[in-house]
């Protein structure tokens, strides 16, 4: 698939019709969602063939996006009915089979390393302090093979000492820097549309590295 | 809720030692139908918890599956029939999964499992 025919099917998903401010409910739009999952795939294998997890699916944009770039199973996970609610629905209309889960990501119950990937967009951690460094934890205690995750420029060093020291990942790489154009939802943004840096990052968790790329 | 997804979860109630495998309670099973990746199912097989598979199917009216098994198996194309089955194809649409120490229900409603704890069992 074009990354184009990719974006142009993400943009038809309905996206969160009352945001959660707590939960950091933004959208991940369908530019960035495309482009994650297009260079996972393309320049790394990550998603044809593999399990694919979204953590805090919301809408469920990147695990749709996965699961059109051929993943065989695409699990998406979140603590909010209404989101699973959209991202069910939304995975039905594109004729996915996705299967989600509704649990808080720090409670997560689960066993061995089934998932090969994980692609998400946690929240920032600017509302719920830490919110971000608990998603990264889990995602890299659940995947064999690669984590995909959105995170604030200006947290980058904090997010690669914390990755590499006490998240046991084996590298952890900054791939792009993006624009995450947050538009005004929620009546404590002041501005009409806030344009923050983000940082796309790739992360190896470290038991599976030798195992990297053997199973393709 | 595809029986894959139920080899990885667990129930994470706090003083529960071992939350896997989770019991099924069947309302309602569908069956949906995709593609067999020969492939995939050689690649996941050694990560799956085999009897909790069979169990599992089992319960989902489906009892097919070999309570033995080894790698051999996976040359035989009847044998991946059966586990793409098995895995892949039958859903759990209505009913609850139940945690194996304490007997706690998680409903499953609509392919959900709605695994949320209370707050005195975090």
């Amino acid at each position: 698939m074009k990354l184009k025919q990719l974006e142009g099917l993400l943009g038809d998903l309905q996206q969160f019709s009352n945001p959660k401010a707590e939960l950091e409910q933004y959208p991940t739009g369908p530019h960035i969602a495309s482009r994650i999952l297009f260079t996972a795939e393309n320049s790394f294998g990550d998603v044809s063939n593999k399990v694919v997890a979204d953590l805090g699916c919301g809408c469920g944009t990147l695990g749709a996006a996965a699961a059109l770039l051929g993943a065989e199973q695409v699990i998406g996970i979140d603590i909010d009915s209404q989101s699973l609610e959209i991202a069910s629905q939304n995975a039905e209309d594109l004729e996915l089979d996705i299967n989600f889960i509704q649990s808080d990501i720090k409670n997560l119950g689960w066993r061995g390393q089934i998932v090969d990937t994980v692609v998400m967009n946690p929240p920032f951690g600017t509302r719920t302090k830490g919110a971000d460094m608990d998603f990264l934890f889990v995602a890299l205690k659940i995947a064999s093979q690669a984590v995909y995750s959105l995170h604030k420029t200006s947290t980058r060093d904090h997010i690669k000492r914390a990755a590499l020291r006490d998240f046991n990942a084996s590298s952890a790489e900054v791939l792009c820097e993006l624009r995450f154009d947050v538009p005004q939802l929620y009546k404590f943004h002041k501005k009409k549309e806030v344009d923050i840096a983000v940082d796309l990052w790739r992360f190896v968790p470290k038991d599976n590295q030798g195992k990297e790329g053997k199973d393709t | 809720m595809r029986l894959l997804t139920h080899n990885m979860l667990s129930s994470n109630i706090k003083g529960v030692a071992n939350g896997f495998p989770l019991g099924i309670e069947v309302e309602k099973v569908i069956e949906k139908q995709v593609e067999l990746s020969a492939d995939f199912l050689r690649n996941l097989f050694p990560k799956i918890e085999w009897k909790a598979l069979v169990d599992a199917a089992r319960t989902m009216g489906y009892a097919e599956l070999p309570e033995e098994v080894d790698s051999s198996m996976l040359d035989s194309n009847e044998f991946l029939t059966k586990f793409h089955h098995a895995l892949l194809e039958l859903h759990l649409e209505e009913g609850a999964l139940v945690c194996p120490e304490t007997g706690r229900r998680f409903p499953v409603t609509k392919g959900i499992p709605n695994m949320l704890l209370h707050e005195d069992e975090v």
